[in-house]
This record gives C-alpha cells, sequence and structure tokens, in this order.
C-alpha cells in the first residue's frame, strides 16, 4: 500500500515535469521566432542603404565621411548577436538623420522621388525594428515568467532552460518610452 | 501600484464572470419555462434552432456589417502611412496582418470585425485619419488589435447566440401560453416566474450584452496601451474623438457596440444616473481616459 502511493507521487511528478517541460519548449520556440523576425526586419534595412547612399551620391558628392560612416555602420546590422545588431540599427538612424538634415542643403536631392521614398521606407524599417522589439520582449518576458515560478526554478536548471535577456532600446529611445513593471 | 498588465488580468476575470453568469442564466430561464409550459422540449429546440440560426451569421457577420457601413478595402498604394503602422503593429503584437477597410465620413471611429485573428477586419473612418496625429492614430489602431488578439469578435458572437435564445424563448413562451391550448398543465408558481422572466428577461439580456460590451472596452484600452507602450496617444485619441459631436452616420443601434466609441452621439447629457449608464455600449469617455492616465507603464 505505502509502495503504491510512493509510486502514485512519482508518477505524478513525472507527469507535471512533462507537461512544464513542453510548455517551456513552446515558449522558448516563440522567443527564437521572434529573434528572428527583428533578424527579417534588419536585413531589410541592411538591403535599403546601398540604394540611399547611390540616390545622395548623385547629387551631394562631398559627404564622403557620411557615406563612409553609413557604410560602416550597415555592415554592423548582420553581425554579432540581435541586441548588439538592434544597438547598431540605432545608431545608424542617428547617423541617416545626419544625411537627411545634410539634404536640406540640396533642393534637387530634397525633391527626388526615389530619396523621399527611401526616407520614409528607412523610418518605417526602424519602426518595423522596434515594434518586432516589442515582441520578442514580450514573448521573453513569458518565458522567463514561466522559469522563475514555483516550483519550475528547481529543476528548470536541470533541464538545460535558462533565462533570454531582455533587448533594450537605444538611449534616444529610452527616453521618450518610460517603461516600468 | 497597478499596471497595464493587472488592468488587463482583471478585465479578464470579469468578462469571464459575466460570461459565466450569462449562460446560467439561459440554462435558468430555459429550465423555468419547460416546467411551467410542462413542455421539456422546449429548451433542447431553441437551443437548436438558435444555434443554426447564428451560424449563418457567424460565418457571414463581417462582410454585412462591412456592407452596411459602406465600408471599402484599401492596400498599401492608397494610404501608405494608415498600411504601415497597421503592419508595425501586426510584428508588435505577433498578430497575422488584418484587411484595412476605410468608410468616407468625416466623423471620426473605427471598429474591428472578423470571427478570428487571421479573418480580422479593422475599419476606420477618413474623418480619424484627418482629425487625429499619428500617435493618437497608433492608439486607435493598437485599441482595434487587441480586440482581435483577445478573441472579442468571437465573444461578440457568443454574445449574440446567447441573447437570440433568450428573446426567442421569451417570445415563444407568450405564444405557448396562449395559443397553446391546455392550461391545466405546468405548475401556478413556474407560470408566474415563467411570466416575469418572459417579460424581463429580453432586457437582461440586452443588458448583460452591453455590459460585456464595456468591459471589453475598458480591456482593449489597456491591452493597445501595452502594446504600444504609450497610453497617452490612446487617451488623446479618445479625448479628441468625444469632443466631435458629428454622428457617424452608417452606424445603427445593433453595429453602435463595435466601435471604439459610442458613433451615436447620443448621451451628451453628463449628469445622467447610475441606472441610465446601464443602456450605455460604451464606458463613459472621462473613466477611460482617467484609467489611461492612471496606468503606470
Amino acid at each position: 500500500m505505502f509502495m503504491w502511493i510512493i509510486l502514485g507521487i512519482i508518477v505524478l511528478v513525472a507527469v507535471f515535469v512533462i507537461i512544464t517541460y513542453n510548455g517551456l519548449i513552446k515558449l522558448k520556440n516563440r522567443v527564437q521566432e521572434a529573434d528572428s523576425d527583428i533578424d527579417v526586419q534588419l536585413k531589410r534595412r541592411y538591403e535599403l542603404i546601398p540604394n540611399l547612399i547611390e540616390t545622395v551620391k548623385g547629387y551631394a558628392k562631398h559627404e564622403k565621411e557620411l557615406f563612409e560612416k553609413v557604410t560602416k555602420e550597415r555592415s554592423s546590422l548582420v553581425t554579432g548577436s540581435t541586441a548588439e545588431k538592434v544597438e547598431a540599427s540605432n545608431a545608424l538612424t542617428d547617423t541617416l538623420k545626419s544625411i537627411f538634415a545634410v539634404a536640406e542643403n540640396y533642393p534637387e536631392l530634397k525633391a527626388n522621388q526615389n530619396f523621399l521614398q527611401l526616407q520614409t521606407d528607412l523610418t518605417d524599417t526602424q519602426d518595423k525594428i522596434m515594434a518586432a522589439q516589442r515582441f520578442y520582449n514580450g514573448n521573453v518576458r513569458d518565458f522567463n515568467t514561466k522559469l522563475q515560478v514555483f516550483p519550475t526554478n528547481l529543476y528548470a536548471k536541470m533541464l538545460g532552460f535558462s533565462e533570454f535577456g531582455f533587448i533594450e532600446a537605444g538611449e534616444t529611445e529610452k527616453k521618450n518610452v518610460e517603461v516600468k513593471f | 501600484m497597478a499596471t497595464a498588465y493587472t488592468y488587463a488580468n482583471s478585465n479578464k476575470r470579469k468578462t469571464w464572470f459575466w460570461l459565466i453568469g450569462f449562460v446560467l442564466f439561459v440554462i435558468v430561464v430555459g429550465y423555468i419555462f419547460s416546467r411551467a409550459l410542462d413542455m421539456p422540449w422546449i429548451l433542447p429546440l431553441a437551443v437548436t434552432i438558435a444555434i443554426i440560426q447564428s451560424g449563418l451569421s457567424y460565418w457571414s457577420s463581417d462582410k454585412i456589417v462591412l456592407s452596411i457601413s459602406r465600408a471599402k478595402e484599401i492596400d498599401k498604394t492608397t494610404n501608405q502611412t494608415l498600411f504601415r503602422l497597421v503592419e508595425n503593429l501586426s510584428i508588435a503584437s505577433g498578430l497575422p496582418m488584418p484587411k484595412i477597410y476605410i468608410i468616407d465620413d468625416s466623423a471620426p471611429n473605427a471598429f474591428a470585425t472578423g470571427r478570428d485573428p487571421k479573418h480580422a477586419v479593422i475599419c476606420v473612418t477618413t474623418g480619424l485619419l484627418n482629425k487625429l496625429d499619428k500617435q493618437e492614430l497608433e492608439g486607435v489602431l493598437a485599441h482595434e488589435f487587441s480586440h482581435i488578439g483577445n478573441y472579442d469578435i468571437r465573444l461578440q458572437t457568443i454574445i449574440v447566440i446567447l441573447v437570440g435564445l433568450i428573446a426567442l424563448l421569451a417570445d415563444w413562451f407568450v405564444y405557448l401560453r396562449f395559443f397553446g391550448g391546455d392550461d391545466d398543465n405546468g405548475n401556478w408558481v413556474f407560470v408566474l416566474i415563467g411570466f416575469a422572466l418572459a417579460l424581463l428577461s429580453p432586457l437582461v439580456a440586452s443588458l448583460i450584452q452591453l455590459a460585456i460590451s464595456r468591459k471589453r472596452e475598458f480591456l482593449a484600452d489597456a491591452d493597445g496601451a501595452l502594446l504600444t507602450r504609450n497610453p497617452d496617444g490612446l487617451a488623446r485619441a479618445l479625448e479628441d474623438i468625444s469632443k466631435d459631436k458629428e454622428p457617424l452616420e452608417v452606424a445603427n443601434k445593433a453595429t453602435a457596440h463595435l466601435y471604439i466609441t459610442n458613433p451615436l452621439k447620443d448621451q451628451t447629457d453628463s449628469k445622467k444616473s447610475r441606472f441610465s449608464g446601464l443602456f450605455d455600449t460604451h464606458p463613459p469617455i472621462e473613466e477611460r481616459v482617467k484609467a489611461l492616465r492612471d496606468m503606470a507603464l
């Protein structure tokens, strides 16, 4: 009789662990999917930059330093961890702002339809990166919560799970979006 | 300190409370009617007919709503700014890209419809696009996204089925009492209760329907703010929309509860009693704005 009770408890614990394990795998996959969603947007941005440089070069040949800076920052959009890439994208946004400011001095460039379209596209990709980042952070929050609650926190490490870090926005974004939990 | 999370959670709990209460109410009313008339088949028959009827409207209700609102679908080329805002919110919420419709009317308003996130539609008026800035518009769109993400569109369908059933039962009861013949059947106490319910149930049913709709508005406000991380955008948008006194011509009593604020604009009297507030499809704008402004996000 006593044996059966012990056996029953062991089976119950095993079932509970299996259920939480599968739940964690599901959430982990969601986080990884959200991570690749950010990559998709970064890639789009990466592909837009050469077009922009070509267009601006046609009107403003003398802004060499800016072009070099943009080209360098562009390459960091696809290297490193996602957090680093997002950080690079934020830095790129600042440099792009100075390119758009420079364009003010060239009326023909400012009126160029292609340039205007690229300008809105580049702003839009940054918005989309931030949106993808919010979705990623939301999924990370769900995963981390599931990992940290009792009793999962007792054995999650043994099952090979560890917490994901949030991707923090650049300093410029932080100022206008105060997030407290 | 209350965060948007606690708001969303308490709203979800309250909605479940109402929904379960509603189902119990239908069961009790159906039972009393079948006892009062001594016809036990009333309950299953009413359920069957109501389900068949509303099953048809479940599949095409979004198309009907869009066509009576005279809404037209747009794509990326027609309105790039709107399309991109929706695209970004679809990324941030992880929901599929909904279809976008526009109503050509200068009264600012918006609604979402469809039976699930894969078949969702967001509809805005041209007045909304012209009168709001980008942050406000994003707040309104995020509110509609929350309706989609929370399956409010489906919930509304369930409620239409439940309310339809109660109205049907009440009609049948009155009909069978007067034309059913054999008066000796049934217990007298049950007959009296049955009559009272026949009079009251359509009223109670629509009160519950309105209460659910109002809870859903608070929840969509909270979730929308969570999506944009900017409760102020939606708060300002609601204030702007409420200042605008122009009614939306294509809206009617049946579709009013779908919109972000009451499109009929018949609630101008601010000194209303608590009771008359029960008949509103939306909570007062001031309460919604206050809830948004109180969010420690």
